[in-house]
């Protein structure tokens, strides 16, 4: 287990280190960073003044070196805009954006897993064919779009929610379907691949030939062993929403770490955009690396793979 | 020599609706030109600014969809739009497609610390969120048709790459590609005529159902503000364009671009599941 913990560790550092490489070649591949540091309506000599400062005359082996070694310390830079560190207005914002994306979640499984079982269980019938149709609208119709015809409807014309902002539940409801709605689609479909997968097996198989009642079949044997990739996908989705938001906070003038990247664009805050690129990554990366280890902890085969 | 029912048999169950939807937006795209009533930039003559469609009230046949805030016809903007959401798309996957697929087959087929390196770029690059890091390079790289198309190919490379290697691991062990490597053919060669070829399944599949993320993703850029630029119409834009004007009650500003794309990539996704169904019923889960 130890020998797994450890080069499962070990990757997640490369990929870290790799991400930050990416992160730090692109912006130098694309131009001149100490444009984008020193912000707009720079002159000549702010110019010259910033290389300086940030040692961006340094070679790069060396401008990388202390880019990750502040980065590791937590500094990432500070927003042009709202002139505090980056680090500081992220976590400042991060939980709302959890929020959403908890609630999201919580949509996406309610109604994901539920038309999943049903459409695997009775595979070919009309709920099956209702599953399907809501799972390809999911995929298909853009989350921002969805965002705006509700709020058309739900705010402009019915006026029964709040357009935009944050702070009663009523704000919560509309942008959080929006996220949700891919992702009751994603939940959807692979609920049912696995379903469907597990119902097939043999020991199901042989749960039937006992004369178990169906209903004992499904959701005492089939159910829970179909659940562990969902599961899984599950812990993912929620990472992913968190971070590509965007859109919707936007629309929905949601205070997260979506809207903190939409503004950073606007705005050409590049340490903001920036950070918030590598904070996604690591997150990420995180996220991933501490998956890995409970299931290994869990399941031994997946130790000696 | 195929025989005569192979092609019947290829053609059945083709997906009518989605096939029709496609073609539609291919001809629109190629026949723009012909097909637009005004240019999609300069604001209708002898037509309001925000006219409603022409069955609402205060609407005309002048400008059968309405029109946007610089008086611009909405019909004309959603058929050049078709272009660009096209041309992006396709672009954009083939763009993407390639790039995975090299490095798809090297990592496969050579192995070893070529295999390790693609993989580790590989999970470092899905680390980062696809949206996050399409905006983070095209506010980079600026606004600009080719510069989203190159977006495009470093993001979404990684999911040809992963799938593609994987399915040249197995090729790699195959009696005819064993064969060809004990005769001393070449590796380039083999790699030419075995294991490319019998990929490009798999390619396709991932390729059809790319496209429709590529175009959601463009419109998404647009709507940021980092997509195409004004004054070219893209339905990206013209969301973004309609968003101010959603509590005033323009509803066709955003319903009829946003359903143009819906419906593009509702019929990509069916397009590509069929194609997944058909071309390898063994694969359903990719």
């Amino acid at each position: 287990m130890r020998r797994y913990v450890l080069t499962r560790v070990g990757y997640s550092i490369v990929s870290l280190l790799l991400l930050s490489l990416t992160v730090f070649a692109v912006v130098r591949a694309t131009g001149d960073p100490a444009v984008l540091l020193v912000g707009p309506g720079a002159s000549k000599d702010d110019l010259a003044n910033a290389r300086t400062l940030w040692g961006l005359d340094a070679p790069y082996p060396q401008q990388y070196v202390t880019f990750v070694s502040n980065a590791i310390r937590g500094d990432l830079g500070t927003s042009f805009q709202y002139r505090v560190p980056v680090r500081d207005l992220y976590f400042e914002r991060l939980p709302n954006s959890l929020l959403l994306a908890m609630v999201a979640l919580v949509i996406s499984l309610v109604l994901g897993i539920p038309l999943g079982i049903v459409s695997a269980v009775k595979s070919g019938s009309r709920w099956d064919s209702v599953a399907k149709v809501v799972g390809m609208f999911g995929l298909s119709v853009p989350n921002f779009f969805i965002g705006l015809v509700m709020i058309n409807i739900f705010a402009v014309w019915l006026r029964w929610l709040p357009a935009a902002g944050i702070g009663t539940w009523q704000h919560l409801v509309m942008p959080a379907i929006a996220l949700g709605w891919y992702f009751v689609a994603s939940m959807l479909r692979l609920t049912r691949s696995s379903m469907l997968e597990v119902l097939d097996s043999e020991y199901i198989k042989l749960a039937r030939l006992k004369g178990l009642p169906e209903r004992v079949v499904i959701v005492k044997h089939a159910f829970k062993n179909a659940l562990i990739p969902v599961l899984t996908l599950a812990g993912i989705n929620l990472v992913i929403m968190v971070n590509v938001a965007v859109i919707i906070e936007t629309i929905f003038a949601w205070p997260g770490i979506g809207r903190l990247l939409y503004e950073g664009i606007s705005f050409r805050d590049f340490p903001v955009v920036q950070g918030l690129v590598i904070l996604a990554g690591a997150m990420i990366v995180g996220v991933n690396l501490l998956l890995d280890l409970v299931y290994a902890w869990i399941d031994p085969r997946i130790r000696y793979a | 020599m195929r025989a005569p029912g192979r092609a019947r048999k290829l053609l059945k169950d083709v997906p009518i609706l989605p096939g029709v939807i496609l073609l539609a937006l291919i001809l629109t795209a190629i026949f723009a030109d012909v097909i637009a009533p005004y240019d999609p930039t300069v604001p209708v003559a002898g037509a309001k600014v925000f006219q409603p469609p022409f069955w609402m009230n205060g609407g005309s046949l002048i400008a059968p969809f309405g029109t946007d805030f610089q008086g611009r016809d909405v019909l004309s903007r959603l058929i050049y739009g078709a272009r660009v959401s096209l041309l992006v798309g396709i672009t954009g996957t083939l763009v993407a497609g390639g790039i995975g697929l090299t490095l798809g087959i090297l990592a496969g087929y050579l192995g070893g610390w070529v295999d390790h390196a693609v993989m580790r770029l590989t999970d470092a690059w899905l680390a980062l969120p696809f949206l996050m890091f399409a905006i983070f390079l095209a506010a980079l790289l600026g606004a600009g048709v080719s510069n989203i198309i190159i977006v495009f190919g470093l993001v979404y490379w990684t999911r040809y790459a992963r799938v593609i290697r994987g399915e040249v691991l197995t090729l790699r062990e195959r009696e005819f590609v064993r064969l060809a490597q004990v005769a001393g053919v070449s590796t380039p060669k083999i790699v030419m005529r075995h294991i490319v070829p019998n990929v490009m399944n798999t390619w396709m599949v991932l390729a059809s159902l790319t496209v429709g993320v590529v175009i959601v993703t463009e419109a998404s850029l647009s709507f940021l503000g980092v997509g195409v630029p004004p004054p070219t119409p893209a339905w990206g834009s013209m969301l973004a364009d309609a968003r101010s004007t959603l509590m005033v009650g323009y509803w066709w500003l955003t319903v009829l671009p946003g359903l143009c794309i819906s419906a593009v990539v509702l019929a990509a996704n069916l397009f590509g599941d069929w194609l997944r169904v058909r071309l390898d019923p063994q694969r359903r889960d990719l």
